[in-house]
């Protein structure tokens, strides 16, 4: 592999990490929130189908994207509202909606699979594609690409920098309290539930019209899975978040590498290889040894790792607030 | 929570109570016209479509056989599901216990020779302890690994479906090799006896009603019972209350997983007659369905398990019939239980005017955090 090759390949991870960095900062503001949004794999796949559908129809990338975050936003409205309103648990309306996602996205989609349809055009930044070696791999992709760069600033600025954002986390992490100090918390529930579903929404688009175009019946399976668990290994922060999401697609495509290089190792012991990744992300985060390891690093910069690690979730993730 | 009841006199139902009494076939209809709209959208009639369904779950004996086949798996499963749902615990890896089920039988059937009553009870023993075992990791997973069961449930999932595949293409594959499917035909005496030309061993049949009546017994009859709903209701109080919530959730997830186990078993040695790719058709995921929708009432589980069965069958005869995708019949059940679980309370609707006594209390935060690191199990056991 020489340097141009090698460059590719890192090129090639940066664009399939990007529905995955996406979905995983919608849902990260959603949980920021204290509501649990379950459905992430129903509404990739509903996402990616519609998305590729609406693009083909009207020809019209933008129009599939819009589709994509619409329904996006109309799972997670499903959602909020089953449990705000209604009453009903978050895990048992979000799992229903995965399952029902899969099956209506093969039902819907069944007459436009294997298809060839639009995508967007690549276009590298003028200056930032100069830099020798990060412009080719980060700046000479496409537009959905570097909104998924602008997103994981915006929503590490909007959560902890804004007033917002202040509530958006008071709502997640103490209600009660938030209320106490005039924040509606369940109208600030419902706006980030739907905000977040409606990114998840764009995540699944964006497999389907830039990552790899076309629908295929099942195409995002586990994608949205992938980003349920990265939101805790990136331990609720999109930063976290979008490391997570990067180091996940380079395993992956280091993985198809070592598939090429090793063909007598059965293809299948490399097809495990993510969920085992997925377990191990999850255990490690779990047991707090990431945070151990802070320890180990000057200590000018251990309170900003410490903070990037935080691996506790939002105090009230999952419950019900009643401002009767 | 409470409600304040309209006045009622004496015995005549008031319009309220018939609304509140005809209620729970709402969300069931809501989810036929949903369908319905979906196959108009579709250029296919509905009267066809429902015609082909019932043709397809009950038109001939055959049919039904398959629906009753379809069901006893499906029965296992959400058998199992009742246990561990009753103790608080979303096993949503139930599907890879299926398939481990299968595969622990596939083993036997491929490796052991013994006459036919002895290699099936091996069989069905080692796929009960495979299906255990696969739900042991998710529970250990949850107790020392801090990983929630529903990320250490479907990462097994995955890797389940991705073993059937190893043995399917490598170690188990077909003398005459080629074929991805499926392992070659076990031989008849390794597979359950079945129903003249259908799919049905009938001795499946008892297991589903046993294991069916054990759970029940134990649920709502035995000290286990009244633990794992202490643990399902609160683990910390239960904690405080002497349950050792770590061996509880060991326990419900390893008997679930041996039902599942069994279930598998099923599949492979009646439905199918070898381990095939598809083995588990989704049953693992259609019986959380099944009793999401029973919602806690035991007692309605055979006949949902049934209901779905027969709509899943029906689908696939819809789709020999009409070309439409067999996901219909999921959709089918998928909306259903969903409409159910955010409809199933008029009140909160708004429809009937009993107001909630809660209306005029202080905020309030209810339901456990969830934490993903499984945490809130308490430590000290």
């Amino acid at each position: 592999m020489d340097d141009s090759e090698l460059i590719r390949f890192l090129a090639s991870i940066v664009l399939a990490a990007t529905p995955l960095i996406i979905a995983v900062c919608g849902e990260t503001i959603t949980e920021r929130s204290g509501v649990v949004n379950l459905s992430l794999d129903g509404t990739m796949l509903m996402a990616a189908m519609l998305g590729f559908i609406v693009a083909l129809e009207t020809n019209n990338v933008w129009l599939g994207f819009l589709a994509g975050a619409g329904i996006g936003a109309f799972f997670a409205l499903i959602v909020a509202f089953g449990n705000i309103r209604l009453g009903a648990s978050m895990v048992a309306v979000g799992f229903v909606l995965t399952l029902l996602g899969d099956d209506l996205s093969a039902f819907l989609g069944q007459n436009y699979t294997r298809i060839p349809g639009p995508s967007i055009i690549r276009g590298s930044i003028p200056i930032l594609k100069d830099i020798p070696i990060l412009g080719p791999i980060f700046f000479d992709q496409d537009i959905v690409v570097y909104f998924s760069f602008v997103l994981v600033g915006v929503t590490w600025y909007f959560l902890n920098r804004t007033q917002p954002g202040l509530h958006l986390r008071s709502a997640g992490e103490r209600p009660e309290a938030a209320f106490a100090r005039g924040v509606h918390v369940n109208h600030v529930r419902y706006l980030y539930t739907i905000v977040g579903g409606a990114l998840v929404g764009i995540a699944g688009a964006s497999y389907s019209l830039n990552v790899k175009i076309g629908w295929a019946e099942g195409a995002t399976r586990g994608l949205g899975w992938i980003a349920l668990a990265i939101v805790i290994f990136g331990g609720w922060s999109p930063i976290g978040g979008a490391m997570g999401a990067l180091l996940f697609a380079a395993t992956r495509s280091l993985v198809t590498v070592l598939q090429k290089s090793y063909p007598e190792v059965p293809a299948t012991v490399f097809l495990a290889l993510p969920w085992i990744l997925m377990i191990a992300v999850l255990v490690l985060a779990g047991s707090g040894s990431l945070q151990r390891l802070v320890t180990f690093l000057p200590r000018s910069v251990q309170p900003a790792m410490s903070r990037i690690l935080r691996v506790q979730p939002p105090a009230a993730l999952g419950t019900t607030f009643e401002e009767n | 929570m409470k409600f304040r009841q309209s006045p009622s006199i004496g015995w005549t139902l008031t319009r309220q109570q018939a609304l509140l009494w005809a209620w729970p076939i709402v969300p069931v209809i809501a989810a036929l016209l949903f369908t319905a709209g979906l196959l108009v959208i579709f250029d296919t009639s509905p009267a066809v479509a429902v015609q082909a369904m019932y043709q397809g779950a009950m038109g001939e004996a055959s049919n039904r056989l398959s629906v009753v086949a379809f069901w006893v798996p499906l029965m296992l499963a959400s058998t199992g599901l009742l246990v561990t749902f009753r103790a608080g615990l979303w096993n949503i890896g139930i599907e890879g216990q299926i398939i481990l089920g299968a595969i622990g039988a596939s083993w036997v059937a491929l490796r052991i020779d013994a006459p036919a009553p002895i290699l099936i009870a091996i069989e069905l023993i080692v796929a009960m302890a495979a299906g255990a075992i696969w739900a042991l990791f998710v529970a250990l997973l949850k107790t020392r690994g801090h990983v929630h069961e529903i990320f250490g449930g479907l990462a097994l999932n995955s890797l389940a479906v991705i073993l059937t595949n190893y043995l399917i293409s490598g170690p188990w594959q077909p003398a005459e090799g080629g074929s991805f499917r499926g392992t070659a035909p076990f031989p008849d005496k390794a597979l359950l006896p079945l129903l003249s030309e259908s799919r049905f061993a009938p001795l499946s049949l008892l297991f589903a009603m046993v294991a069916f009546a054990l759970v029940v017994i134990a649920l709502r009859g035995t000290f286990w019972g009244l633990k794992l709903k202490a643990l399902g209701k609160n683990a910390y109080s239960s904690f405080l209350l002497g349950v050792s919530s770590k061996r509880e959730i060991i326990l419900a997830m390893m008997f679930c997983g041996a039902l599942a186990g069994l279930g598998g078993a099923v599949r492979t040695l009646s439905w199918f007659d070898s381990l095939r790719q598809s083995i588990s058709g989704g049953i693992g995921f259609t019986a959380l369905l099944v009793v999401m929708l029973a919602n806690y009432n035991m007692w309605l589980v055979p006949f949902i398990a049934l209901f779905f069965s027969g709509v899943l069958q029906g689908g696939i005869t819809l789709q020999l019939r009409t070309q439409l995708h067999s996901s219909l019949g999921g959709i089918l059940t998928g909306v259903m239980v969903l409409f159910v679980l955010l409809f199933s309370d008029p009140r909160k609707l708004g429809i009937t005017d009993t107001k909630m006594v809660s209306d005029h209390g202080p905020p309030e935060v209810r339901g456990q955090p969830l934490d993903p690191f499984g945490r809130d199990i308490p430590e000290g056991d």
